[in-house]
């Protein structure tokens, strides 16, 4: 089974399809949405009715953050997410807000746990930045894999019950075993928003075959999903990023 | 629970034939399968203690990681592993011992430690091209095919630059074999290349006069870090007669600070090829090891931790450090073209400072006949050339250890370039070519021909040709109608 997993679309349209578009091409078998299909982005609506799509079809998908403040309050997110929330609300209709309201914070399937920001408490949305977090998050589950997203910068962790949790920087296009005698934290990096410095969308290939995950980049059209932030009227500065992947 | 293995038994579908070896980490067998007759094959069966979990074998893990991963004549061909319940990793197994029972021998002539030392220096430039820093460079690791390739063997404590560093957790002791670790290893740095090239001076050293630069101190973190600040006594010290090119070589493998030793495996191979063209600084006329205050000064410093500069991957390493191949026309009608392909060669050489020149040019012989360089006038047309090739390479004003000049004497001067560049494991072949004529298309030149069959990147360099030369050119060949190119004078 080959597994496909995204996280962190956010509304970007252009992203998202380059994304999909790729998979398609490597005969994905399975797709793990891990939340965050808005905000920041101009094609909220989109997203979402891809993503329901796509989950009638029987893929997963997680709640995110962005994606609970729209049905939600949103109040400790900063002042240009709030913006862009606000925003999303006005292009949502009522059927997309009640399929976000529907998502569940986790998932757990064989020895996977699923989840957008960390496995201690999914609810709070605290991010995995380092090997302290990604080692809290992963003696909080039984289960030997966790995937999340939310940070926006592809990482890898991994641990024995006898030594503290280590950090790795994914290297895209390499497969990297995860060796069933240790745990294993993986955050899939962004589709819609990468922070790593790297503008190329992110997305990560589980090969259940044999037990390695691989880091996929994907160039996609950046000035159409900018040029539609700016049209929106959404701030200048959530496009500007999106060039600098930062 | 983990049964005790006999012969006869089959294990993951190969039948164990022979216990070869009993370690202490690990037993080898060799093994059979009717399905990869007649490859020779061992397997390695990791030993792992009552209540042990994973972390015993993480050298068996990082291993298997890693040697499933490689390919090609300087490493055991992989097989078959499995981590899970009966560990196993079954590879080719490499005939005959390893360099162990030279050490014995040791010391041995320069001229077969400079051999031996450039086989082993090409193999762990073909790993460190494969993204792997080998970390435990040792004679007992070493093996050679009967083709004549160094073979490393054992990746227990290796690192692969873009997958997890499994012994990133083993933070407990320096990894590596005392007598060899490098000074880096000593601090605990798993990122650099030229740590493997410590080791092989070490192993050099040792083979080249008979004792161990650093003696046989323990593994034990305060014994290690005289690394840091120690020098090896010169081996022109032991042996005045010790040639002086060996001695640069093998002190500039061991320098302490990984910048001032060979930038990569290649370059090292390169040197301990051509002894001649080593070129002799200051460690080559060493005698003494350095006075007591610069080691004190030295010891010191040693507790300053290093600034942490971010580090380059490794194909980023040996990407910057290239050996460039500059193949050199100097017939007498062809200054142009060599004076152009000279311009091209700066160019290259300013972008990566620490790319290295080799300045070839074929004398081209007779296919039957006398050996050319056997009578006297073959003898001087060859150093006449060599100088002329010297003079070539004069104005590119590059440090003698940055440039290299050879003559070849071949029947076949494209096959000769090829070959060259295949032998010093040239990254980039500079070659001009001599024109556009419709008999040399037709006959093939020798640029082409370097072009089809090289092993690496080519720049073909031309003297500009003005479009109604070029024009007239092709239309030798091109059809009768003289129907233009597209762009050709209408």
């Amino acid at each position: 089974m080959l597994t496909a997993l995204m996280s962190d679309i956010h509304g970007n349209r252009e992203a998202f399809e380059a994304c999909l578009a790729d998979a398609r091409t490597r005969a994905v078998e399975r797709y793990v949405f891990l939340g965050d299909y808005v905000g920041y982005g101009a094609d909220p609506d989109f997203v979402v009715d891809t993503v329901a799509r796509f989950v009638e079809d029987g893929a997963v998908a997680l709640l995110g953050n962005h994606d609970a403040a729209v049905f939600g309050t949103g109040d400790d997110m900063n002042a240009f997410a709030a913006q862009a929330i606000d925003w999303t609300r006005t292009r949502l209709d009522a059927a997309q807000i009640e399929f976000l309201r529907r998502l569940p914070l986790t998932a757990e399937e064989d020895d996977r746990l699923l989840v957008h920001a960390n496995g201690w408490a999914p609810e709070g949305w605290g991010y995995i930045t380092g090997p302290v977090e990604a080692e809290r998050s992963m003696r909080r589950t039984a289960a030997r894999l966790t995937f999340c997203g939310h940070v926006h910068v592809p990482a890898v962790y991994w641990m024995t019950p006898r030594s503290p949790a280590v950090p790795f920087a994914p290297v895209a296009g390499v497969r990297i075993p995860l060796l069933a005698s240790r745990r294993w934290l993986a955050v899939v990096g962004a589709v819609g928003q990468p922070r790593d410095g790297e503008p190329a969308a992110c997305y990560a290939l589980l090969h259940e075959r044999d037990g390695t995950l691989t880091y996929v980049r994907v160039p996609y059209d950046v000035d159409a999903a900018a040029r539609k932030i700016i049209a929106a009227g959404l701030p200048e500065r959530l496009a500007a990023r999106l060039y600098r992947g930062a | 629970m983990v049964r005790p293995l006999a012969p006869g038994q089959v294990v993951g579908g190969f039948r164990l034939e022979e216990l070869l070896h009993r370690g202490g980490m690990a037993l080898l067998w060799r093994v059979t399968h009717p399905a990869h007759d007649p490859l020779p094959m061992i397997m390695k069966v990791p030993i792992i203690g009552y209540g042990e979990g994973a972390g015993a074998i993480v050298g068996f893990e990082v291993e298997e990681m890693i040697l499933r991963r490689l390919s090609g004549p300087h490493v055991p061909r992989f097989v078959a592993a499995q981590l899970a319940e009966q560990p196993y990793l079954v590879m080719e197994r490499i005939p005959g011992p390893s360099l162990l029972p030279l050490v014995e021998k040791a010391p041995l002539p320069a001229a077969e430690v400079a051999a031996l030392g450039a086989k082993v220096a090409l193999a762990l430039h073909d790993l460190h091209r494969q993204h792997v820093i080998h970390f435990d460079v040792k004679p007992s690791n070493v093996m050679m095919r009967e083709s004549g390739e160094a073979v490393l063997i054992d990746f227990g404590l290796s690192r692969h630059d873009q997958l997890p560093d499994l012994l990133a957790e083993e933070a407990r002791l320096p990894v590596g074999t005392a007598p060899y670790i490098s000074p880096e290893q000593v601090l605990g740095h798993r990122r650099d290349p030229r740590s493997d090239l410590f080791a092989l001076g070490a192993m050099l050293y040792l083979f080249a006069t008979g004792q161990r630069p650093f003696g046989n101190p323990q593994h034990s973190r305060r014994a290690l870090r005289r690394r840091l600040y120690q020098d090896p006594v010169p081996p022109r010290a032991l042996d005045p007669s010790f040639p002086p090119w060996l001695q640069e070589i093998i002190l500039r493998l061991l320098e302490r600070d990984p910048e001032m030793r060979y930038a990569t495996g290649a370059q090292a191979a390169f040197d301990l090829a051509h002894p001649k063209e080593v070129r002799l600084t200051e460690r080559a006329d060493r005698m003494n090891k350095p006075p007591l205050g610069t080691v004190i000064g030295r010891w010191f410093k040693s507790f300053i931790p290093p600034e942490q500069a971010p580090q380059p991957t490794l194909a980023g390493r040996l990407a910057a450090a290239p050996i460039v191949m500059a193949a050199v026309d100097l017939a007498p009608d062809m200054q142009e073209l060599a004076d152009a392909l000279r311009v091209i060669v700066r160019r290259i050489l300013e972008i990566e400072p620490k790319a290295r020149l080799a300045c070839v040019n074929v004398l081209k012989v007779p296919r039957i006949g006398i050996d050319f360089g056997e009578d006297e006038q073959g003898r001087s047309l060859h150093l006449q050339r060599l100088l002329e090739l010297k003079h070539w390479a004069r104005p590119l004003g590059l440090p003698e250890e940055r440039v290299t000049c050879t003559v070849v004497e071949s029947p076949d001067p494209a096959a000769a370039l090829v070959d060259y560049a295949r032998q010093v494991k040239a990254d980039h072949i500079v070659i001009g070519a001599r024109g556009t004529s419709a008999l040399r298309r037709y006959l093939g030149s020798v640029s082409s021909q370097v072009v089809a069959e090289a092993p690496c990147n080519v720049t073909v360099v031309r003297t500009r040709v003005e479009v109604e030369e070029l024009g007239r050119s092709l239309g030798e060949t091109l059809a009768p109608a003289g129907e233009g190119m597209a762009g050709g004078p209408s």
